[in-house]
C-alpha cells in the first residue's frame, strides 16, 4: 500500500487498496484538525491479524476523529469495522499501529481510556440480575461517579430515554428498542468524551431508529464525540459529519457524505434488471456494458432480486442517452433488459464505486 | 442547535464532564464486588439451600445413619466432619466461578460491562475469585451449626480456631481458582459435561471422607488423592480440628495449599485474559 504525505501534519492519503481497482479522488482524507477543535480519536497504521487468520483483518488503517464530531464507519460485515471499534474500546489488542481515544493510548493505558469512552454494543449485555435503574447506577459506580451525582444522572437519563416509568423493570422484559435505549443511557452514565455505537439500528423499528438518530444529534450538540458503525447508507448519511468507508481491512475513503457523493460529479447511474437468455452470462454482459463509450463502471449487484441480474452502470453525462446503447449491448450478449432506472449517485453508489459491490 | 452555556436545555442529553471524578481502580473493584454481594444478598436463602444440601445429606447418611446402623465405626464423624467442611469450601468456590463465567462470557455477555470498567482486566478475574471464595466461606461456616444439629457435637478446639479459618479461606480460594480455569478454558458447549466429569472425581479423591495416611494398603488411590489440592484442605482441617485422627502434618498442608493456589490462579488468570481479549478459537 502506498501512502503519500497529504500535508504537513502527517495526515495520510487514503489509498483505495488492491481490491478497489479504481482511483479515488485525491482529497478524501480529513483536512488537518483545526487548532481549537482537538482530536477525539486518532488511529495510525492500525493492523490486526487474528491468530491463524490468513490475512489481516485490519491492514494499516489511519484516521482522525475531531472532538464533537459524529463519525460514521461504513462497510459490509467483516470489513474491519468491529475490529477497529474493538481496538479503540480496549477489547481487542492490535497487532500493530497506534490508537488514541481522548488523547489516551488504548494499548499503553487501557484503564485510562475506559474512563473516557462509552460503548453501546451490538448485542444486549445488560445486567439481567439488576433493574434498569440499578444497571445505570452500578455502571456509574464502576466508573467512580459519586453516589449523589449518579442518582441524579440516572433519573435524568431514564427520563430522557423514555424509561422513567419502568425503571424498576428487568432488562428481559423490554423490547429491542428499549434495550438499546437502556444501553445508551448506561454508557452515558459516566459522561464519556467519546461514545462508540456499534451497529445501533440493527433490528430496530423505524420509530426506534428515529429516536436513536435524535439522541445522536443531541449528543453531538452536548459536545460528545460519537463514533458509529453501520452498514446502513441512509443512517451513515443522516447522522455522520464524516464517513469512513472501509472494506477488507482498508480505508477506502473518508469525507463528509456530501463531498463523497460530490466526488462523483458528472456521473449518473442506470440500474438495469436483465433477464438471462440462452447462452448469456452475467460476466459477458457486464464486460460489454463496461466497454460502451461513456460508461465509467458497471457492477453486478450482489443481491439479484427475483429472476434477473441487476447491474448498476455509472455513466458520464446524461443517463437517458445511454438507455438505447445499454439495451442494445444487453440483447447482443443474449440477455433482455427488463427494467431500467436512472438516478443520481448517493452514498451507496460511492460505496459500490469504491468496492465494486453492494453493501448487502 | 443553540446551546446555552450554564443551564443545559431540559431534556437534553448531558455532555462529557470537564473533569473526571477522583477515582482509583480499587474503587471499581469494590463497586463490582458490591454488585455481586447485592445480587447474592437478595437471593440469600436460595444460595444457602444450594450450598447446604449436598454436605447435609453426606453428613447425615455417612455420619449419622451408617454409624447408628453400625456399618461405620463410632468416631467416623470425627474423620468426616472436617473433610465435609473442606468439601463445602472447595466445591462452592468452584461452582461459584465456573458456570457463572461461562454464562457471562458466552450467553449473557454481562461481563462485557465489567471488562469495560476502568480497572485492569486481571482485576475482574480476581474479583470473581474473591467473591466466589466469600460464598464458599459462608458455605463452610454453615456446616458448623448443621454439624452440631445432625451429629450432636463436632470436633473443635478453640486454640486452633484462627488456623481453621485460614485453611477454610485457602480452600475456598483454591476451589474458586479451579472454577476460574474451568470457566475460561472450557468451551461453553462442553461446560456441562466437563463439570460433571471434573466434580465427581474431585469430591471423591479429596480425602474428605477418609484420612489420607490410612490409605497405605490402597497405594494407587493414595497417590491419586495426593494429586488433588483438596486433600490438603481436608487433611489440614482434620489435623487442626481432630488431631487424634491420622492426618498429614498441618504445615505441609498449608504449604501445598498455598502452592497449588498460586499455580491454579496463574493458570486461571492466563485463561481469563485470553478469553477476555477474545483470543480463544
Amino acid at each position: 500500500m502506498t501512502a503519500a504525505p497529504h500535508d504537513g501534519t502527517g495526515e495520510r492519503l487514503v489509498d483505495p487498496g488492491p481490491g478497489a481497482g479504481r482511483a479515488v479522488s485525491p482529497d478524501l482524507d480529513a483536512p488537518a484538525m483545526d487548532a481549537s477543535g482537538g482530536v477525539a480519536v486518532e488511529v495510525a497504521d492500525l493492523v490486526k491479524r487474528y491468530p491463524k487468520a490468513p490475512v489481516d483483518s485490519l491492514a494499516g488503517v489511519s484516521f482522525r476523529v475531531r472532538r464533537g464530531e459524529v463519525f460514521g464507519f461504513l462497510g459490509p460485515n467483516g470489513a474491519g469495522k468491529t475490529t477497529t471499534i474493538g481496538i479503540l474500546t480496549t477489547r481487542i489488542r492490535p497487532t500493530g499501529g497506534r490508537a488514541l481515544v481522548a488523547g489516551v493510548d488504548v494499548v499503553a493505558d487501557p484503564v485510562g481510556a475506559r474512563r473516557r469512552l462509552g460503548v453501546v454494543p451490538q448485542i444486549n449485555n445488560l445486567d439481567r440480575s439488576l433493574s434498569v435503574r440499578q444497571n445505570l447506577l452500578f455502571h456509574a459506580s464502576y466508573h467512580g461517579v459519586p453516589a449523589a451525582v449518579r442518582n441524579q444522572r440516572a433519573d435524568a437519563l431514564l427520563e430522557q430515554f423514555g424509561l422513567g416509568d419502568r425503571h424498576n423493570g428487568r432488562p428481559d422484559d423490554f423490547s429491542g428498542g428499549q434495550i438499546q435505549r437502556m444501553m445508551i443511557a448506561r454508557a452515558l452514565m459516566h459522561s464519556p468524551a467519546v461514545l462508540f455505537l456499534d451497529e445501533p439500528s440493527t433490528g430496530l423499528d423505524p420509530a426506534a431508529r428515529l429516536f436513536l438518530w435524535e439522541k445522536v444529534a443531541e449528543l453531538k450538540a452536548s459536545g460528545t464525540t460519537v463514533v458509529i458503525t453501520t452498514h446502513d447508507m441512509d443512517e451513515a448519511a443522516a447522522l455522520s459529519d464524516r464517513v469512513a468507508i472501509i472494506d477488507h481491512g482498508t480505508l477506502l475513503a473518508l469525507d463528509t457524505p456530501e463531498a463523497l457523493v460530490k466526488g462523483m460529479t458528472g456521473e449518473r447511474t442506470l440500474d438495469c434488471t436483465v433477464e438471462s437468455g440462452p447462452g448469456a452470462s452475467a460476466t459477458a454482459i457486464g464486460e460489454r456494458l463496461a466497454a460502451l463509450a461513456g460508461v465509467i463502471q458497471s457492477d453486478l449487484l450482489d443481491d439479484p432480486s427475483g429472476a434477473g441480474w441487476r447491474f448498476r452502470i455509472f455513466v458520464e453525462g446524461e443517463a437517458a442517452a445511454f438507455v438505447a446503447p445499454v439495451a442494445q449491448a444487453i440483447s447482443t450478449s443474449g440477455g433482455k433488459l427488463l427494467d431500467v432506472r436512472l438516478g443520481e449517485p448517493n452514498l451507496e453508489d460511492v460505496f459500490i464505486h469504491l468496492t465494486g459491490r453492494a453493501l448487502r | 442547535m443553540t446551546v446555552i452555556a450554564e443551564e443545559p436545555a431540559a431534556g437534553a442529553v448531558p455532555g462529557p464532564m470537564d473533569e473526571l471524578p477522583k477515582w482509583g481502580p480499587w474503587m471499581t473493584g469494590l463497586a463490582i464486588l458490591r454488585r455481586d454481594l447485592f445480587v447474592t444478598g437478595r437471593e440469600f436463602p436460595v444460595f444457602l439451600a444450594q450450598v447446604i444440601l449436598q454436605p447435609l445429606f453426606l453428613l447425615f447418611v455417612f455420619g449419622k445413619v451408617l454409624t447408628e446402623l453400625g456399618y461405620a465405626r463410632p468416631g467416623y464423624e470425627q474423620v468426616l466432619f472436617p473433610g465435609l467442611v473442606a468439601l463445602a469450601a472447595v466445591l462452592t468456590g468452584l461452582q461459584s466461578t465456573a458456570l457463572p463465567l461461562v454464562i457471562e462470557f458466552s450467553y449473557s455477555n454481562e461481563i462485557e460491562d465489567r471488562l469495560l470498567a476502568p480497572l485492569p482486566t486481571g482485576a475482574v478475574a480476581v474479583e470473581k475469585v474473591v467473591f466466589a471464595a466469600m460464598r464458599a466461606c459462608v458455605a463452610a461456616a454453615v456446616m458448623f451449626p448443621v454439624g452440631v444439629w445432625i451429629l450432636g457435637s463436632i470436633p473443635w478446639q478453640a486454640s486452633t480456631g484462627p488456623a481453621v479459618v485460614a485453611m477454610i479461606v485457602l480452600g475456598s480460594l483454591i476451589g474458586a481458582a479451579m472454577g476460574l480455569i474451568l470457566g475460561t478454558y472450557v468451551p461453553p458447549n462442553r461446560i456441562s459435561v466437563t463439570l460433571t466429569l471434573a466434580i465427581t472425581p474431585l469430591i471423591f479423591t479429596g480425602s474428605s471422607q477418609y484420612p489420607w495416611p490410612s490409605l497405605g494398603t490402597l497405594r494407587w488411590f493414595q497417590v491419586l488423592s495426593a494429586l488433588n489440592p483438596m486433600t490438603y484442605v481436608s487433611e489440614g482441617l482434620r489435623g487442626l480440628m481432630a488431631p487424634e485422627v491420622p492426618h498429614i502434618q498441618t504445615w505441609i498442608c498449608f504449604v501445598v495449599a498455598v502452592g497449588s493456589l498460586t499455580i491454579l490462579m496463574a493458570i486461571g488468570m492466563i485463561g481469563f485474559n485470553r478469553r477476555a481479549m477474545g483470543e480463544f478459537g
